[in-house]
C-alpha cells in the first residue's frame, strides 16, 4: 500500500523538449524485466550515457546538483507513444514525485497516477513564467499540494491546478484503484449474468476450423 | 427520440458496469489480450493479493515482443527475455489462461493474432498493455492500450475504471490514388495534427476513402491513432468488416453469426451525432509520405523537401524540428528520394499482414534488392507465414535477397536482437521513429510496406508509383 501523497517542496529538473516519448523516458532494451526494481538506471538512458557508457555531461540529470531533487519540468505533450508503465516507475524510481507540463500523454497520465507520481498541468503562461524563473535560478523552489491542488511558484504566486477528482482522491488516501474494483464485484457479477461473453478464448474452436489461408 | 449517438458512446454505453456520479466508470472489458514485456508485474501484483484471473476465458497470451525472429529450434539466447517468455509461460498455467507461445502455431504480434483467429469482432471493448491495441478499432470495437497496473486491475475483475474520451472525426474524401495506402493515409493525418493533436480524443475514421479500404488497411490506420496522442480509433463496421470476420475460428457460427451481425449492425453512428472535433483529408491528392525526423507527425510527400527549422514561426517546434534533424544527420531544404538506406524493415503490427506481404513482394518478385541493403521481412504471425509460403511470396522475397523470418514484433521495437547499429538509416514500415526506437543512435524513415520495397531495390529511399504502374493489378 502507498503512503498518502502529502504536500512537499522541491527544486526543478528542468527538460523542457516537446513531446519527449516513453522510449526516450526508458528504452525499450531495460524492458525485459520481471520486477519493477533498478529501472531508475534506465532512466532517459540513451540522453544520459553514450554508446560506451559513459555519462554525458551536458545532459540536465547528470548535473551534480541536479541528485535528490523530486519535480521535473518537462515541456508539452510529455510521455507520449508507447504504454509501458516502466517509464513512471523509472521516474520514481529516480525520485522524481510530480511532473510539470502544458500537457500529458492520455496513457502516460493514467499511469503517472497509479504510482504516486503526479502529473501536473499547467496553463501556458504559468509554464513560460516558471521555466524563466528556473533559468534566472536553478535552484528556485515550487511547492506541490494536491489536497489544495495547488503549485506555489518561485516568486511566491500560488497557482491552481487540477487532477482527476477519483485519482486525487487515491492518491491523498494512499489506496489504489483495484481494492475500489473489487468491491463492485456484485455489480461485475450482475452485468455479466446479462451480457453473455462474447468470445470464449478457451474454446478449441480451431481444431475444427484451422485459421489461416485466407487474406 | 433518444439523443443520436456516436459509434464510440453506443460500444461504451454498453459496457458500463457502474457509473457513479462524478466517479470515474467502471468499464467491462470484452477481450484482454496479454504479452511478456507488460504482464509480469501485473501477475506478480496479483499473487501478493491472493487473486486468481477472474475470467481466463476473455483473455488470450501470446510471445510477440521479445521473441528472436531467427531459429525457432534454439533457446531464447537473452537471459531477460528468456526468462520473461518462461515467465509468461509459468503465468499462464498457473491462471488458465491460453497462451500462443514460440511453439504454437498461432503465435505472432498480438494485434496480428486477435482479428485473424477472430477474436476481435464489432462492438467489442478490447485492451492489451500496448498502446497499439488502438488496431482492432479497425473493426469498430473500443480497443486501447493500458499500463501494467490497468493490465493488473482487468486480470483481477475484467474492468476498468475510465473516464469517457471525447471524440474526433477523421473524414477521409475522395479516392487514394495507385501506389498510396493506408499507411500514407496515418502518416498524412499525423502531419496534419501533430503527436499530441488527439489527445484526450477517440478518433472515428469516416468517409469514402476509408469504406474504400480492406480491414488490413484499417488497420493500419487505426493502428497508429495512438501516434496521433489518440488512445483509440474506431472504423463503423460494414460489409467489409463481417466479410473479414465470418468463418474466422472464434466468429459466432450458425444462428449465432445472424444474430451477431444484426447487432453490429445497429453500431454505425446514428444521423446527426456529433463529434468534438474533427479535421477532413482528401484521398487524391494524397501521395506516398516518409517521415524524416523523430517523431511520426514529422512526415511530408515522399516528393518533399526537408523542412526548414528557420522557416518555423514557432520556438518549441523550431527546437525539435533542429534536434530531430541533427539526430537524423540530414540538412533542410534537401529531398528524402535518393537517400541511401543501410535497412529496410518490412513488418511489425502496422504492416506484417498478409496484403502488406503482398505488397512488398509484387515490386520484389524477378528483382534483386540492393547488395549494400540489409532486407528483413518479418510476418506479424505463424498463420501469415504459412500463408505467405504457400503463395510463394516468402520465396519471392528470399530471391531478392531479402531475410524471411518468424513472427514477432522484431525490429519496430529493437527487444528481440534485431536492431540497428548506430548512425544506420532504415526505411521501416513500423509505427515509431523515435531516437533509437529500432536500435540505439538508429535513424528510421516511416513509411509504407510498397515505398519499403521500392527502396530496398533502389538502396535508397524511392518512390514506389513507377513500379506499381508496370506491377498493374497485382498491388
Amino acid at each position: 500500500m502507498a503512503e498518502p501523497f502529502r504536500p512537499f517542496s522541491s527544486r526543478l529538473v528542468p527538460l523542457l523538449a516537446d513531446n519527449v516519448d516513453t522510449d526516450q523516458i526508458i528504452p525499450a532494451r531495460f524492458l525485459k524485466v520481471t520486477d519493477k526494481a533498478g529501472l531508475g538506471e534506465g532512466l532517459f538512458a540513451d540522453w544520459r550515457y553514450d554508446a560506451d557508457g559513459r555519462a554525458r555531461p551536458g545532459f540536465v540529470l547528470n548535473r551534480p546538483e541536479m541528485a535528490g531533487r523530486q519535480v521535473l519540468l518537462a515541456g508539452d505533450n510529455f510521455g507520449a507513444g508507447s504504454s509501458r508503465e516502466h517509464a513512471p516507475w523509472a521516474l520514481r524510481a529516480f525520485g522524481f514525485r510530480a511532473v510539470l507540463a502544458t500537457s500529458f500523454a492520455d496513457i502516460f497520465r493514467a499511469n503517472a497516477l497509479k504510482n504516486e507520481l503526479l502529473p501536473v498541468e499547467l496553463p501556458a503562461e504559468v509554464h513560460a513564467a516558471l521555466a524563466a524563473a528556473v533559468e534566472a535560478d536553478p535552484d528556485a523552489e515550487v511547492a506541490v499540494d494536491l489536497d489544495a491542488e495547488t503549485l506555489t511558484l518561485p516568486d511566491g504566486r500560488v497557482v491552481a491546478f487540477e487532477v482527476d477528482t477519483f485519482a486525487r482522491r487515491m492518491l491523498l488516501e494512499g489506496t489504489d484503484e483495484l481494492g475500489y474494483l473489487l468491491a463492485h464485484g456484485d455489480a461485475v457479477a450482475a452485468y455479466e449474468a446479462a451480457h453473455p461473453a462474447r468470445v470464449d478464448t478457451l474454446a478449441p474452436a480451431w481444431k475444427a476450423a484451422p485459421p489461416g489461408g485466407r487474406g | 427520440m433518444p439523443a443520436p449517438r456516436t459509434l464510440l458512446a453506443k460500444v461504451w454505453d454498453h459496457h458500463v458496469v457502474a457509473e457513479p456520479p462524478g466517479l470515474p466508470t467502471v468499464l467491462y472489458v470484452d477481450l484482454h489480450l496479454v504479452h511478456e514485456v507488460t504482464s509480469p508485474q501485473a501477475f506478480s501484483g496479483l499473487a501478493a493479493r491472493g487473486l486468481r484471473v477472474r475470467r481466463p476465458d476473455l483473455t488470450l497470451a501470446t510471445a510477440d515482443h521479445s521473441v528472436p525472429t531467427h531459429d525457432r529450434s534454439l533457446p531464447i539466447a537473452d537471459d531477460l527475455a528468456r526468462a520473461q517468455v518462461r515467465q509468461l509461460e509459468r503465468n499462464c498455467a498457473e491462471h488458465g489462461v491460453p497462451l500462443h507461445g514460440m511453439g504454437s502455431p498461432h503465435q505472432g504480434i498480438v494485434h496480428v493474432i486477435g482479428p485473424e483467429l477472430g477474436l476481435t469482432q464489432p462492438g467489442m471493448t478490447v485492451v492489451c498493455g500496448d498502446s497499439h491495441t488502438a488496431t482492432h478499432g479497425a473493426f469498430g470495437a473500443l480497443a486501447f492500450g493500458i499500463g501494467t497496473s490497468e493490465v493488473e486491475q482487468v486480470l483481477a475483475t475484467q474492468t476498468l475504471l475510465q473516464r469517457r474520451p471525447r471524440t474526433f472525426e477523421v473524414r477521409v474524401e475522395g479516392r487514394l490514388g495507385q501506389g498510396v495506402t493506408a499507411k500514407d493515409v496515418i502518416l498524412a493525418l499525423l502531419a496534419r495534427i501533430g503527436v499530441g493533436g488527439g489527445t484526450g480524443h477517440v478518433f472515428e475514421y469516416t468517409g469514402p476513402a476509408i469504406r474504400a479500404l480492406s480491414m488490413e488497411q484499417r488497420m493500419t490506420i487505426c493502428n497508429m491513432s495512438i501516434e496521433g496522442g489518440a488512445r483509440a480509433g474506431m472504423v463503423a463496421p460494414d460489409d467489409t468488416t463481417f466479410e473479414y470476420v465470418a468463418g474466422r475460428p472464434y466468429a459466432p457460427r450458425g444462428p449465432g453469426w445472424e444474430r451477431a451481425v444484426a447487432g453490429w449492425r445497429t453500431l454505425p453512428g446514428d444521423d446527426g451525432a456529433a463529434y468534438d472535433r474533427s479535421v477532413t483529408l482528401d484521398a487524391g491528392e494524397l501521395e506516398p509520405m516518409v517521415t524524416y525526423g523523430t517523431n511520426p507527425g514529422m512526415g511530408m510527400p515522399i516528393s518533399g523537401r526537408v523542412p526548414d527549422p528557420d522557416r518555423t514561426a514557432d520556438p518549441a517546434t523550431r527546437q525539435a524540428l533542429a534536434k530531430a534533424l541533427a539526430y537524423m544527420d540530414l540538412r533542410p531544404g534537401e529531398p528524402l528520394l535518393g537517400q541511401p538506406v543501410d535497412v529496410v524493415f518490412i513488418g511489425s503490427c502496422t504492416n506484417s499482414r498478409i496484403s502488406d506481404l503482398r505488397q512488398a513482394a509484387a515490386l520484389l518478385r524477378g528483382r534483386q534488392v540492393d547488395p549494400r541493403v540489409r532486407v528483413l521481412v518479418v510476418p506479424g504471425s505463424n498463420d501469415v507465414k504459412r500463408q505467405a509460403e504457400a503463395e510463394g511470396l516468402a520465396e519471392v522475397f528470399r530471391a531478392a535477397g531479402a531475410e524471411w523470418r518468424e513472427a514477432g514484433c522484431s525490429m519496430c521495437i529493437a527487444m528481440n536482437g534485431d536492431q540497428l547499429a548506430p548512425g544506420q538509416y532504415a526505411v521501416s514500415t513500423s509505427n515509431r521513429n523515435f531516437e533509437g526506437r529500432q536500435g540505439t543512435g538508429g535513424r528510421t524513415f516511416l513509411a509504407s510496406p510498397l515505398t519499403a520495397a521500392a527502396s530496398a531495390l533502389a538502396g535508397r529511399i524511392a518512390d514506389a508509383r513507377p513500379l506499381v504502374e508496370r506491377a498493374g493489378a497485382v498491388v
